[in-house]
């Protein structure tokens, strides 16, 4: 019952485009009617999640299907519920702000599509989570991977989202090369394609280290840990915002669901894995919140945190596999925890702080953070909306993110006492301090983003003409905010939930589990208390200042130590703010800059621009793949046309594939 | 009987912390060889500012409005969680020290966002130099953490601060030592004082925290005063503890030895002012990493 | 007793931290200068029971004397000579040397459990100290432009050898003073780069001819 539901859910959003294509003569009903397809399909799904939570074991459906070695198996246990509900819920918010963002009745054509496709990725997300059979899941994972690609490509006159959309679709398709490989070598390994065979698998051998391997190649490419999140920056500046809300909120996610599942089949993890994947999640971080110091285009930016966060969440992960290692109830649960709670939590305020972005981008036309500047007065809600985003990215209680990073905090302490078996490998102690530094990199960023955006004055025409966001618009945001802000005072609430599906993922018995999520759930209970004396006492110290000045206060203009008049110009830009952090971090980043220096006494009107490209995809990718491409070119001008060789090389394959396998080949 | 010591350290931390700026501002004078305002000063200082008008400028919103109250409620909740001389916090639970940690960073976000919120170019280079000192700053002081953590065995930091700590001296004492004079180098940081930034100025060579504040006036310098001095106080009770954990069995005199801990807390504080100058703006890095990493050098002496 | 000589160690290790991370040559020699009067205190908190007293107490007076007043004093003079100043921004930049510094003291303290000593060290902490001086010392000889604090790198390395032969010091007497000796080694850099000075000034070596200068 509940995975029909979750069946329901999959069709009703996947098909909720075609409600736009149905009623292309009336765009505003075909949009509203997608819309609630959307809502209603979330609603669904959410409610299946829910009771798939509270069940006592995982619901589960299988439906004939006729695709070799594959099966329509369904099985919606503790992780894929948490899972679905930022993958269903995300794409409905998003949905409703396409009313008013990005209305058909004024884009037509291009309006039809995004929601096509809209519809469509959801549904592939919705499928994947919930596959528990791998060729369902590469299915599903290559339908989303495609609409993808077509989302990005939504406005696709402009050349920098055709040059992001062919990175995608060429990063997606390596990534699906690896899957592919992955599940291959698990299929052999299990000896079927279903997920509830590849339980409980060995973890020694070469075999599974391969499998890992490629699963962080392809998982991670979908993820964008470091250094394969070189498509992330150009595909979700380039997308419209609700779509860059949707990718950098769920799609991300997805990947992470991956690597999760991979690593709950294997029964006893070294703690390699875990310690690799708790270094490969801290360089994210670190390098993702460096580059986005960095940038001036809010969207890239907002992209790049979109890798801070995706390594906070491998920490998370590798922490869970080093307590799976030690055989460490209390770890597995602290690290898987934190991922799990942070994945939905970044889905949030991630979502959020994209859709705040693109009330900015639609209001004023520019995506630059130096020509912006004073929004708050012509967009109070949306700036105070975007601040509650802002807040919760960089951690600060009493909102969601301080909740989920706290827990990566507790797990990185656990590995100081030696417990277990044998001492937790003393290098994951220093998740901690690194974790700090991106908290107070994050904080810089975003007071940079919120500062040069919404506060002060206008430093162009563009800022000047700016005009509030429509209710279609701050509803969503209104609504993720709340949730931000509910989970932040409140986390205790979910940690039970999170015991259990922690049980599920590793195999370890719940009442370790459940102990140690008592413990961190009474602690979590005083957090939210300081949270509430923190409300407390800000009211008090409200009402005292409201009593003392209680008349209204004079005006005058900003203190500028004698400019007898002071412009906008001069106000410090999100560069500037941003400037001696990005002068420490100068050995990752090659910069390129322009500048017209000012000559002479009364000098002309000169220029200064800075970009800082992505270093892994300008200095390593782009000339690894020109240089194969050089060899290609020379290798194919050899041979009289290129038609003729092709056909060769494909032929002599084929017969090489042949006469392997008549004479000996496969056993 | 614990509860009530800890509710009356926490009364004496509200109390008392403006009185820790008069004494470094006395010790100053006395270098100077002046005989310096009173030491309770700053007390009429911040009753001074609260009967005054405020002017406001017109470029302000809200967000300007907000900043000095949500910094000085952050500090107050941060008091919450710091245990007082060995006596336990009013909520203490393991963890807490990372709360502690970022309620701090939420006052000094809200802050800087005031500073951004006037438009002008003193208050952005204010906040841009104190959120990037911070970044640096965050990573020593959770080392330091980090490394107390290791050597008591307890998460919170009522467990971290509380009476055994001399002994743990005996056994690691060069980690402690060396945790102890980075969390000072910390606290010189966070709290603005030499070298890492002048409290007396408002030259722009010299400006970091004291810049960021310039357009505040009336009850809202009140309030952010106020809360500088219970952010110094709370540093100075987790430096002084460390350093000069005092074995007394009851805590009403474990209480009164760390006040007295405290006050000579804010002697060397003084002392440190007037005698070394304020470092150029780029080593400031420098200091704060070198602060790192005797945090982490403590860190692998501990894990040893 | 332990606990004060682990305090040493600790001070000897943090003092190399400074000297990677000064600007000034004369703070840095200072600081080395420092650091090897703490480290004359070494063979006296070390000494075991079957050493003589007074062969242990000369061995850290002399320490005491060339480490920090003789070596140091005839680098200042040098300095002074040659007008040498303040140091240029070294090849690898102040915090990364002292990054690498600290990722070399990290690895030191963390791995030297597991180096095959035939000789069992009186204290745990005195492997990892040498070791970490020796490569501040390296690191100083690498990355400075000025022969001076290449020097100064050198004499750092020499500090380390002597806190590594206070491990041998039982099996062979005289293995600490040949060490002091090799700061005599020093000092002839040290005389070298004030005499290439001098003669490259006024090409001439003979000191009387400088007061014939007019202004």
């Amino acid at each position: 019952m509940i995975a029909t539901l979750v069946v329901v859910a999959i069709l009703v959003t996947g098909a909720s485009g075609l409600m736009a294509v149905a009623f292309h003569r009336r765009p505003a009903l075909g949009q509203a009617l997608a819309c609630a397809a959307m809502c209603l399909g979330a609603l669904a799904g959410v409610v299946a999640a829910v009771a798939a939570l509270l069940a006592p074991a995982a619901p589960e459906l299988a439906l004939p299907w006729s695709a070799p070695g594959g099966a329509f198996a369904l099985r919606v246990d503790g992780l894929a519920a948490f899972f679905l509900f930022p993958v269903l819920i995300v794409p409905a918010l998003g949905s409703l702000y396409g009313v008013g963002y990005f209305p058909q009745a004024r884009l037509g054509a291009k309006a039809i599509r995004l929601q096509l496709f809209f519809g469509l990725i959801t549904g592939s997300m919705a499928l994947v989570v919930v596959a528990a059979n791998a060729i369902l899941f590469l299915a599903a994972w290559e339908v989303m991977a495609l609409a993808g690609f077509f989302l990005v490509l939504t406005e696709h006159q402009e050349r920098d989202a055709q040059r992001a959309a062919f990175v995608y679709l060429a990063a997606a398709h390596a990534g699906n090369l690896a899957l592919f490989a992955m599940f291959a070598l698990l299929g052999r390994m299990a000896g079927s394609y279903d997920f509830s065979a590849m339980a409980g698998l060995a973890a020694a051998g070469g075999a599974a280290t391969a499998v890992v391997a490629l699963a962080l190649c392809g998982f991670g490419m979908k993820a964008g840990i470091l250094p394969l999140h070189f498509w992330l920056p150009g595909a979700h500046s380039s997308a419209p915002s609700h779509v860059s809300a949707l990718m950098s909120g769920v799609m991300l996610k997805i990947g992470v669901y991956g690597l999760l599942r991979v690593a709950g089949f294997f029964r006893a993890p070294p703690a390699a894995w875990g310690t690799a994947m708790l270094v490969l999640g801290g360089v994210s971080a670190v390098l993702g919140v460096a580059f986005a110091l960095a940038q001036h285009d809010v969207k890239r930016l907002l992209a790049y945190h979109s890798v801070e966060n995706i390594g906070i969440i491998a920490m998370g992960m590798g922490l869970a596999l080093l307590g799976r290692a030690r055989g460490d109830a209390a770890l597995v649960f602290l690290g898987f925890a934190a991922a799990v709670l942070h994945t939905v939590n970044h889905a949030t305020f991630k979502s959020l702080l994209f859709l705040g972005a693109g009330a900015v981008i639609h209001a004023t036309g520019t995506r630059d953070l130096d020509h912006l500047g004073g929004l708050s007065r012509a967009m109070p809600r949306t700036a105070a909306l975007f601040l509650v985003g802002a807040a919760a990215i960089c951690g600060l209680p009493p909102l969601n993110g301080f909740a989920s990073e706290w827990l990566v905090y507790l797990a990185s302490l656990r590995t100081v006492f030696d417990v277990g078996a044998a001492p937790h490998p003393h290098i994951a102690a220093v998740a901690a301090p690194v974790l700090a530094l991106v908290g107070g990199l994050a904080a810089a960023c975003f007071v940079k983003v919120f500062g040069t955006i919404f506060l002060g004055h206008p430093r162009s025409h563009h800022a000047q003409h700016a005009h509030e966001a429509s209710a279609s618009m701050l509803a969503p945001m209104l609504v993720l905010a709340v949730v931000c802000a509910a989970i932040g005072l409140f986390p205790a609430a979910l940690l039970p939930a999170l015991a259990r599906a922690a049980a599920g993922w590793s195999g370890l018995p719940l009442e370790g589990l459940g102990r140690s999520a008592a413990e961190a759930g009474n602690s979590a209970w005083r957090v939210s208390a300081v949270a509430a004396a923190l409300i407390v006492v800000g009211l008090a110290v409200a009402l005292l200042r409201r009593r003392l000045l209680r008349r209204p206060q004079p005006g005058a203009e900003t203190w500028g130590c004698g400019f007898a008049r002071p412009t906008a110009r001069m106000q410090y830009t999100g560069s500037s703010v941003a400037g001696m952090l990005v002068g420490s971090f100068r050995w990752a980043f090659f910069p390129h800059t322009k500048v017209v220096a000012p000559h002479g006494v009364f000098p002309h009107r000169s220029m200064y621009s800075t970009y800082v490209p992505d270093t892994a995809l300008e200095r390593g990718i782009v000339p690894a793949l020109s240089w194969l491409a050089q060899l290609a070119a020379r290798a194919r001008s050899r041979f009289l046309g290129a038609v003729q060789f092709q056909a060769l090389l494909l032929v002599s394959g084929l017969v090489a594939l042949l006469l392997w396998l008549a004479f000996g080949g496969v056993q | 009987m614990r509860h009530l010591v800890a509710l009356v350290a926490f009364l004496a931390f509200l109390l008392l912390s403006p009185l820790l700026l008069g004494v470094v501002n006395r010790v100053k004078a006395v270098f100077a060889g002046r005989t310096g305002a009173p030491l309770l000063q700053p007390y009429r200082d911040l009753r001074r500012l609260l009967g005054k008008q405020a002017v406001y400028s017109r470029t302000t919103t809200w967000v300007f409005r907000a900043g000095p109250v949500v910094g000085l409620a952050a500090v107050v909740a941060a008091g919450l969680l710091m245990s007082f001389g060995g006596a336990p916090a009013l909520l203490p639970f393991p963890g807490d020290f990372i709360l502690f940690a970022y309620l701090l960073g939420l006052g000094r976000f809200f802050t800087a966002l005031a500073a951004l919120d006037t438009g002008s170019s003193f208050e952005g280079m204010g906040a841009a130099r104190e959120v990037t000192f911070a970044s640096f700053a965050e990573p020593a002081l959770f080392l330091c953490l980090v490394v107390l953590v290791r050597a008591t065995g307890s998460m919170s930091l009522s467990g971290m601060l509380r009476a055994e700590l001399p002994e743990i001296w005996h056994t690691q004492g060069p980690a402690l030592l060396l945790a102890a004079v980075a969390l000072l180098v910390v606290a010189l940081a966070e709290n603005a004082r030499i070298p890492v930034d002048d409290p007396n100025t408002h030259l722009e060579l010299t400006m970091i925290h004291e810049v960021m504040v310039l357009d505040h006036s009336g009850p809202d310098l009140a309030f952010i005063q106020y809360g500088a001095s219970l952010k110094l106080f709370l540093f100075g009770a987790l430096v002084v503890r460390l350093a000069l954990g005092f074995p007394f069995s009851s805590t009403w005199w474990s209480l009164l030895a760390f006040l007295g801990g405290m006050a000579l807390f804010a002697v060397v504080l003084g002392t440190i002012e007037s005698t070394t100058a304020r470092l150029r703006l780029i080593r400031v890095p420098q200091l704060l990493v070198a602060a790192s990493i005797m945090g982490a050098f403590a860190l692998v002496l501990i894990l040893r | 007793m332990a606990l004060w000589t682990g305090f040493v160690f600790v001070l000897v290790v943090g003092l190399d931290l400074v000297v990677l991370a000064s600007s000034r040559l004369r703070g840095a020699i200072r600081t080395v200068a420092f650091q090897g009067a703490v480290m004359s205190a070494l063979p006296l908190l070390l000494a075991s029971e079957h050493h003589q007293t007074v062969h242990v107490l000369a061995l850290a007076l002399g320490a005491l004397v060339v480490k920090g007043v003789v070596i140091p004093g005839m680098m200042l003079w040098a300095m002074r000579e040659a007008a040498i100043r303040r140091e240029l921004e070294p090849i690898v930049g102040f915090v990364p040397s002292m990054v690498l510094g600290a990722v070399g003291v990290a690895l030191a303290f963390t791995y030297s459990g597991s180096l095959p000593l035939p000789i069992h060290a009186r204290h745990t902490l005195l492997v990892p100290s040498a070791l970490s001086t020796v490569w501040t010392g390296l690191i100083l000889v690498m990355t400075r432009r000025k022969a001076v604090a290449q020097v100064l790198g050198f004499l750092v390395v020499e500090n380390g050898i002597f806190v590594f032969g206070l491990l041998l010091s039982d099996f062979m007497p005289f293995m600490v003073e040949a060490g002091v000796l090799l700061d005599l080694l020093a000092a002839i850099f040290v005389m070298g780069i004030v005499i290439f000075h001098i003669n490259r000034e006024f090409a001439s070596l003979d000191t009387r001819r400088l007061t014939s200068l007019r202004d």
